[in-house]
This record gives C-alpha cells, structure tokens and sequence, in this order.
C-alpha cells in the first residue's frame, strides 16, 4: 500500500491543474490588447480574415479573435455581450440590433454579391437567366431539389427575401424538394454537391469552395443579388465588458483608406471577392 | 494553412499552424481528463464503498450520464460562461480554459461510473481484510484506487478517448479561434465545411494515430509498471 505515494500524485495533479487554469485564466487578462469579433462564415472560409486581420493586428497590437457563426448567431452574441464587435450581413437585422440599443451604431464595410449555385444538368432550366426571380419560380414550379441553409445566417434571410421577391410562398409551398438543412454555408455546399440540389450561396465562399462535384454558377448579377455587410460595436453601456476601445479601433481601421484597401486587394486566382463601400459616416 | 498541401505535407513540413493546433487539442483534452479524474476517481470510490438513500438512483444518473450529447453540455456550459450568464463575468467563454471545463464534465461521469465499478469488484475482494485491519474510510478509498490503479487507466483511457474526439461542446465554448481555440477536430469540420475534403480526411486520419500513439503509450507503461510491481 503506497499510500504516500497516491497522495502525493493526486497533489501534484490537482497542481498542475489549477496552474494552467490560473495561467489560461491570467493569459486571458494579461492580454488586454484582444477583441472578440462575432462574424459570419463568409467572411472567415473566404480567407478574407487570414489577409486583412495580420495587417491591423501589425499596425494596433491588438488580436483579433474571430468567431464565425450565421448572421443571426452573431447577433445573439453581440447581445449576450460574448463578442466586442459584430461584423455581418443582414441590413435589416443589424438595423434592428442597433436601434434596442445593442450595438452603438452601424457603419458599410462592403460588399459582394450572392450567386445562384445549381448542377450542370440543370433540372430547371434556368441557366443564364438574368432574374433571379423568374429563376426561384421555376425551380419552385419543377420542384427541383433545393438546399436551403435555414439557419438564420444572412444568406438565410436574403435566401427568404428573394422567394418573397418572386412571389412565392415558401413557407406554403415547400416539400420534400426543399431541404433546410439548417447548418452553414460550407455544408450547405456539400449537400447540394453531393443532392445535385441548387443553393445560395455568396460569391466568397463559392470561390473558395473546394468541393464543387458538378455545381456551377447558374444566375449571377441581378441587383437583388447585392450582399451588404455591416460592422458594429457592442453597446459598452449594456455589457460593461465590452472592450469599446479597440474595438472601435478596428471598426476604424476596417472603414478606413487603409483597410478598405485591403479588403479591395484580397482576391483568389485574381478574382476580388470583397467590395469595399465605407462612407465613414454615419449609415 | 496553406492551400493545395496534404496533411501528411503540413505535417512533414512542421506547419506551425498545425502544430499548435495540435498541441492545444492535447492540453485540452489532457487537463480535462486531469480535472475530471481528481473528482471522478474519488467519487466513483466513495459511490461504491457507501451506502445511503438514493445511491441506486445516482449510480443510474451517473451511468446513464456517460452519454450525455456533447451539444447539450456545450449549450450549457455556453449558457453559464456567457457575460449575460451566472459566470459570465469570469469572462471565460471563447477560451481554452472553457472548453477544459466543459471536456471535463463530458468525461467525468465516464471516470466517475467505471471507477465505482472497478472499486466495487475489488472491494469485495478486500472487505474481510481491510475490516480487519480497521482502515478507516479514506484509507479505504486510497487503497482501493492504488491497487486498482491498472485497471482504473482504462477508465482515465475511456475518458481521454471521448474528449479528444469531441466536437460539439468545444465548438460552441470555445468559438474555433484561429490560434487560440481551434483544435483537431474543430479544424477537420472547419476543412469539411470548407470542402477540402481531403485535408480533413488527412487531418482525420492525423488525430486517429495521436489517440492511438496516446493508447500504446497508456499500455506501454503499465506493461513496465506491472513487471515493476512484480
């Protein structure tokens, strides 16, 4: 019986452990100079992140910790006050977020556009058209398999404005050809690679989307198709945690000269993916 | 990580990137088992060497705990982390030290149940002598932990499997930050959502070989610590 032994093990593994929790604990707060941005998958898979984030992180000293959600996640973070600074892309629900005083105001970062994802065979006989409209309304009427993310994320809720805009009632006509999936943008891709399914998807992520099986653009450039995305700072007087300060400095940098530049910059294979639109008011 | 490498090339490489991935996923997962095993082992001996109304009733809550859906403890602790939540102003969630948390409660009714398992066989092997001696409760428990301690690994092993393989809980406390909280497999569903199929099957197949390197390991030193014994 190695009593002492035991005993002696069992120390020191409880003081290991509560050393790294302290550590992680007191890494946490010694690193000051670090914001917590809620954003959208888009924005991440595209790699937008990885060439813009290195250039304000040189230039500030301070860390930008992203976490990528739908749209609507990101919101509920922001209200929860779990991230510093909301980065998105849904108008209306940014609009409103702001307005129930959770963000302190809303500034245009950019742009880019969604496209509409189908299979080569094109089941409904909608390559090329210029409206989108005209185009939901016949995948509707030949009830050709769709893939809806159905997450509340921002391509959600333009996917639902667009079926709206071509008078359908989704919500009345839906059937088994609809599928919400109710997961990201990435496996919403999947899925209708793997379905032959048509989706939505913005330009971003299709670009950036590496397992495209026989998908391809089918409707592109109608102005409906226009992808706006905002960025806020968590409201500091509801959520004293916020740290307003740098993160309003990166709200700065992104709507600036400078980090409007390089969001124009960042392309893949050559193609821009990202517009930049700040007014540097008050939108 | 860069585009167009195999995981087996990032690997090969030293891609530092990967690397600290991985070594999060191990310290996570390791201070999580650490942590549940600390209160796991001891209760899992206390649950079997008491009797008291209602045990038969926690011994089913902590088996049946064992599979507890690692969404549900992720939403919890999600829940509980959150600035607008009871402990929200530790400001712990989106850090690693959440997802030890939450590892930890995943893995603690696993420790929990298969110790009070272990320790109830050998008691009855024990009981008539350790009577004897007149050891008292807590030496019970210690003697009983210490001679089943071979045994008891693969409870620790259990643990340690279900956490380094878990997804759910860590993505939602942990948030999946570049740097500083992506692990092993928040970056294989991060690839496969990225449609980099093959990255993630190859990041897949680098995770399966650490839990297997981590199991020889396990056998390794009990094989040495048996023949020491012997």
């Amino acid at each position: 019986m190695d009593l002492p032994v035991l005993n002696r093990r069992l120390f020191t593994a409880i003081a290991l452990i509560l050393t790294f929790l302290a550590s992680s604990g007191a890494l946490a707060s010694a690193q000051e100079q670090s914001i917590v941005v809620a954003s959208t998958t888009s924005t991440r898979d595209s790699g937008l992140f990885d060439h813009i984030l290195p250039l304000f992180t040189t230039k500030s000293g301070i860390e930008v910790r992203v976490v990528a959600q739908g749209t609507g996640q990101a919101l509920d973070a922001g209200r929860r006050g779990d991230a510093d600074v909301v980065f998105v892309h849904a108008r209306a629900q940014e609009e409103e977020f702001v307005q129930q005083g959770f963000g302190v105001r809303r500034f245009d970062v950019m742009y880019n556009d969604f496209v509409l994802i189908g299979p080569r065979s094109d089941p409904a006989g909608i390559k090329g058209s210029p409206d989108i409209a005209v185009a939901l309304t016949s995948i509707q009427s030949k009830k050709a398999a769709f893939v809806s993310r159905g997450d509340k994320s921002g391509t959600h809720f333009a996917e639902l404005g667009l079926w709206k805009a071509a008078g359908v009632d989704i919500a009345a006509v839906r059937g088994p050809w609809y599928k919400e999936i109710g997961q990201g943008m990435g496996a919403a891709l999947n899925t209708a690679s793997a379905m032959d399914a048509y989706v939505l998807s913005d330009r971003a992520t299709w670009l950036a989307f590496k397992n495209r099986g026989g998908l391809e653009i089918v409707v592109e450039g109608d102005k409906r198709l226009f992808n706006q995305y905002g960025v806020m700072l968590v409201n500091p007087a509801r959520h004293p945690s916020v740290k307003a300060e740098p993160g309003q400095r990166f709200i700065d940098w992104l709507i600036s000269p400078e980090g409007q530049q390089a969001i124009g910059e960042y392309n893949i294979d050559g193609q821009q993916l990202f517009f930049p639109n700040a007014k540097q008011k008050r939108s | 990580m860069s585009e167009g490498l195999s995981a087996w090339q990032l690997i090969a490489s030293g891609d530092a990137a990967l690397i600290s991935i991985v070594r999060l996923s191990l310290t996570i997962t390791l201070a999580a088992v650490a942590v549940a095993a600390v209160v796991g082992l001891p209760l899992g001996a206390l649950l079997a060497l008491t009797r008291f109304p209602g045990r038969s009733a926690l011994v089913v809550l902590i088996n049946g705990f064992m599979g507890l859906p690692p969404v549900v403890v992720g939403l919890t602790v999600y829940l509980l982390l959150s600035r607008s939540g009871p402990l929200g102003e530790f400001g712990l969630l989106f850090t690693p030290a959440a997802m030890v948390i939450a590892q930890a409660l995943l893995v603690l009714p696993i420790i929990a149940a298969l110790t009070r398992q272990t320790i109830e066989d050998l008691w009855r092997e024990y009981r008539d002598e350790l009577t004897a001696m007149g050891v008292g409760p807590t030496g019970r428990v210690a003697t009983l932990l210490w001679d089943s301690r071979f045994s008891l690994i693969t409870a620790l092993l259990a643990g340690f499997g279900r956490a380094a393989a878990e997804v759910g809980t860590v993505m939602i406390v942990g948030g999946n930050i570049e740097g500083f909280t992506r692990t092993m497999t928040t970056t294989i569903a991060l690839e496969t959502s990225k449609g980099d199929l093959p990255l993630a099957m190859g990041l897949g197949a680098v995770l399966i070989g650490l839990i297997l390197a981590i199991n020889a390991a396990a056998w390794g030193l009990r094989l040495w610590s048996e023949q020491r014994v012997a």
